[in-house]
């Protein structure tokens, strides 16, 4: 049997501007296991977040599936997102995959109680029965650890940033989805609440066996919660791999300037490097390595043709010509 | 008050007045409450702490845009609202502030020329175009945007976070100031352009002397910026602890420090899996307009001891050399 519950086939994302096309997705082959999770990780403008939209259809207009396919295996049956319509997407979001978007605040409507706004959602689903919903949302309130009495009485702006994301954790489970995806969880959230946060993610992934799809740039979000991960630079994917593969073994020059750029408080005192330079324009790409301009090694070759991802050790892949030169980052 | 501060605060509170709803009265928040603090010349003073702590105000005050509700905001020992026109203006120029956004703190009408160049005009350090020009490359050279001319008629949008990040820094130093305020000054940047912008404020303080006073929600970067000098960190707009920043780092003694410490997500899967997170009593943070009595971490913290912390409120002692703590597990 399978157990891939999501393929993203050679899929390729671009959106339309005045100055052109804007390449946010290149060329992306991702497997997701069931029970899994996978943390994408990248910079702003890397395609991560694109990915996440596409994934359940929600890209803004100006945005389009270029090539690609995005197949969901679900009850004993293979889908292909990318091709699906309007209604057959109201039926799978969701329902099949819900998400959480960034920013907790800016997803809520500020005037509606939480009540309401949870009530929306069922009924959207065809969850008509409002005792049963009810019963639902407190059980998932309580499951993220509020008083689900005073939260579902509430607007969204009397809950504090913490609670309103765990708020929209819970909604996002309502209706039992297999696959929950995660943009920037705990980005913005104070250093308590994002432990609070992690520790959620945690009994969820281990309660309900789900697989989630984490994306951040926040490479200590991965560290605490990710099996697999994957790293984004101007829309591909340039690793792939175990979560000790990507952070104790990195082999690709992104992955190990990202990890070399972060401070962190409880190993002893190292030295920290900075990536120079910026990520190119996704409108205007030269061929070649995309990282070519702001790597350290470099070489002939690595402007001529971009490297495609090869599987070095079991499961780990990186797209770099120069992976076997590259020693462990610590 | 130490003789060789560049900045102290005297006892400072800052309270705001909040309308609540429409038919409310007005409340009062205490976002800072009878702070002391001298910053030594050359030295680095990491203020960290979780958002709504105070940490912004603090610098704000510092650099004169809010006016303490009492106490006295010392510039090289002399009060900064009790000044003549001559050394204030001195004051303005001497201290400034790099704001946390990039993308708000420019004005996009203006060239990164005319936004370098107007506080040189204004403050008589050049007095024609040709000059302007020339110390305004200086400045972008200083900041790594090389070759100036690539930059020096580009308006913000034109430019990248790390960029305009870079232009800020450089209209901070238009003035040789001897005191930047970096409030949050690199968390707006991506992971990979954070450290290079760091990078540019280490050399201003090793070449030029200058004084800082880093403010950040993020310990390991106060680690790594602020090694040498001290980390203060705050609470509900009072200094908790403060000390040598590897006396923080390795042997915090403040509960609400420890519990920072072990709860921030680290990049090393072995290490942050491992973390032993403390238990708080409570998660939410209490509201500024309704302080809790005595130590306003009480409701919050495992090491309450009932009838005491809920009474008195503590105050900083010297536990070990330079190291200040405000519990009453340390009386």
């Amino acid at each position: 049997m399978d157990n891939r519950i999501l393929s993203i086939e050679n899929l390729s994302i671009e959106y339309s501007n005045i100055r052109g096309k804007v390449k946010a997705v290149r060329n992306v082959r991702l497997d997701l296991y069931k029970g899994e999770s996978l943390a994408v990780i990248g910079e702003s403008g890397s395609g991560k977040t694109t990915l996440g939209t596409a994934i359940i259809r929600l890209l803004p207009s100006s945005g389009y599936i270029k090539e690609g396919k995005i197949i969901y295996r679900g009850n004993e049956k293979e889908y292909n997102i990318a091709q699906f319509n309007e209604s057959e997407l109201r039926q799978f979001r969701w329902k099949e995959i819900a998400m959480v978007f960034q920013s907790a605040l800016n997803s809520f409507n500020p005037v509606l109680k939480i009540w309401d706004q949870v009530l929306d959602t069922a009924k959207a689903h065809g969850l008509n029965n409002k005792s049963i919903v009810r019963e639902k949302a407190m059980d998932l309130l309580r499951f993220v650890q509020l008083d689900p009495e005073r939260v579902i009485n509430s607007y969204p702006h009397e809950l504090s940033g913490g609670m309103r994301q765990r708020v929209l954790i819970a909604l996002s489970l309502i209706l039992e989805p297999k696959i929950l995806i995660l943009d920037e969880p705990t980005t913005a959230l104070d250093i308590l609440t994002q432990r609070n946060i992690i520790e959620l993610l945690r009994i969820i992934k281990k309660d309900m066996g789900l697989s989630m799809i984490f994306i951040s740039h926040d490479l200590s979000l991965a560290a605490e919660l990710a099996d697999r991960v994957a790293t984004m630079y101007a829309g591909a994917i340039v690793e792939l791999g175990s979560v000790n593969d990507i952070f104790y073994h990195p082999r690709h020059p992104y992955t190990l300037g990202l990890i070399k750029a972060v401070p962190t408080v409880s190993s002893s005192f190292r030295e920290l490097y900075s990536i120079p330079g910026s990520p190119p324009d996704l409108i205007n790409l030269t061929p070649g390595c995309k990282f070519y301009p702001r790597c350290e090694y470099r070489t002939k070759g690595c402007e001529e043709a971009e490297p495609t991802l090869v599987e070095i050790t079991p499961g780990h892949f990186v797209a770099c010509l120069r992976e076997g030169d590259i020693a462990d980052g610590r | 008050m130490e003789d060789n501060a560049i900045i102290s605060l005297d006892h400072v509170s800052k309270f705001f007045t909040v309308r609540s709803g429409i038919l409310g009265g007005k409340k009062v928040a205490q976002v800072i409450g009878n702070l002391s603090l001298s910053i030594k010349k050359g030295e680095v003073l990491c203020l960290v702490g979780e958002s709504g702590c105070g940490k912004t105000t603090t610098g704000k005050l510092i650099v004169g845009l809010v006016k303490p509700t009492s106490g006295r905001i010392l510039f090289e020992g002399q009060d900064i609202w009790n000044m003549d026109r001559e050394t204030f203006k001195t004051y303005r120029r001497s201290v400034q502030i790099i704001h946390q956004d990039p993308y708000s703190s420019l004005n996009p009408m203006h060239r990164v020329y005319n936004i370098l160049s107007a506080p040189l005009f204004r403050h008589k350090i050049v007095r024609t175009k040709s000059e302007a020009e020339k110390k305004v490359s200086e400045l972008l050279e200083k900041v790594d945007l090389t070759p100036p001319e690539d930059f020096i008629y580009k308006y913000p949008h034109q430019l990248s976070g790390g960029q305009r990040q870079r232009v800020v820094i450089a209209r901070s130093l238009t003035l040789d100031p001897k005191f930047i305020v970096a409030d949050e000054a690199v968390s707006m940047l991506d992971v990979s352009i954070r450290l290079s912008i760091i990078e540019i404020l280490r050399r201003l303080k090793s070449e030029v002397n200058v004084t800082f006073l880093f403010i950040t929600h993020d310990l390991a970067m106060a680690k790594y910026f602020g090694w040498e000098g001290r980390i203060a960190v705050m609470y509900l707009g009072r200094i908790v602890e403060i000390g040598p920043t590897p006396r923080i780092i390795d042997n915090p003694l403040h509960p609400y420090t420890k519990a920072l410490l072990m709860a921030i997500p680290e990049a090393d899967p072995e290490v942050t899996r491992n973390k032993k997170v403390m238990e708080l009593r409570s998660l939410d943070i209490p509201n500024l307009l309704n302080l809790p009595p005595g130590c306003t971490f009480n409701p919050r913290c495992p090491f309450w001891i009932e009838g005491v912390c809920e009474r008195k409120e503590p105050s900083l002692i010297e536990v070990e050399k330079d190291h200040y703590v405000s519990c009453h597990l340390f009386d």
